[in-house]
């Protein structure tokens, strides 16, 4: 329905929620965007008129978002494997950066588990 | 925890004083360092220093984006080789 910041369709829901749905955008930033639209929370989306609509594209257009955002992020862990340092190599190694244990778990950063298959011994 | 900006970035004194006599005779000899705690500062760049990783120095070439990083995270302390037997799966 609503399309604000590109491609972000969310509609019949809250307009604090629906916000929520932009790369970028939490609940506290999209009470904050609410705010200086000076649009009530609990609005949904389908509801706002053309006026509310055109306050919140200009109050979300005030914070780094989507696809920008996302660069963003990408650059500073890449500068962090260029430059060479312990973070840049745990990023590298795909391993957690900060300091966590990986005997067990980190399963968010190492993936789906890969399972050795029973060391035989005799097998060259 | 981040360090009180009131103490300002850390670096070893006989660290500081080595570098700011590199800088000013605009020489660029490796300077050896156990002090891996130390915080690069924009003094710095440019100039190779050598930093202990518990067995041998590792020579660290500084550049600007270094800067605000400290000297032990370019010197690691382990050396992970892979697993016994992940080679046989690798070659195959």
């Amino acid at each position: 329905m609503a399309r604000i910041a590109g491609v972000d369709i969310p509609k019949n829901k809250r307009g604090v929620i629906s916000l929520t749905y932009i790369y970028g955008v939490g609940r506290s930033r999209s009470q904050e965007i609410l705010a200086t639209a000076k649009v009530d929370e609990s609005i949904k989306v389908q509801d706002w008129d053309d006026d509310q609509i055109a306050a919140i594209r200009d109050a979300v257009g005030t914070f780094t978002i989507e696809g920008e955002l996302r660069s963003e992020t990408q650059l500073n862990i890449k500068r962090l494997m260029d430059i060479g340092c312990y973070r840049g190599i745990r990023h590298r190694a795909g391993l957690p950066l900060r300091g966590q244990r990986t005997k067990n778990n980190s399963r968010t950063r190492k993936g789906r588990r890969k399972t050795v298959a029973n060391k035989k011994k005799a097998t060259k | 925890m981040a360090r009180s900006l009131k103490k300002g970035p850390y670096v070893h004194y006989k660290l500081e004083r080595k570098v700011a006599t590199n800088v000013e005779n605009n020489k660029k000899t490796v300077i050896k360092t156990w002090s891996r705690a130390s915080m690069i500062t924009p003094d710095f760049v440019g100039q190779t220093i050598a930093v202990h990783n518990g067995r041998q120095f590792v020579p660290v070439y500084v550049t600007e984006n270094m800067v605000g990083h400290k000297l032990g995270e370019f010197s690691p302390t382990r050396s992970f080789r892979g697993h016994a037997g992940a080679k046989n799966k690798g070659k195959k």
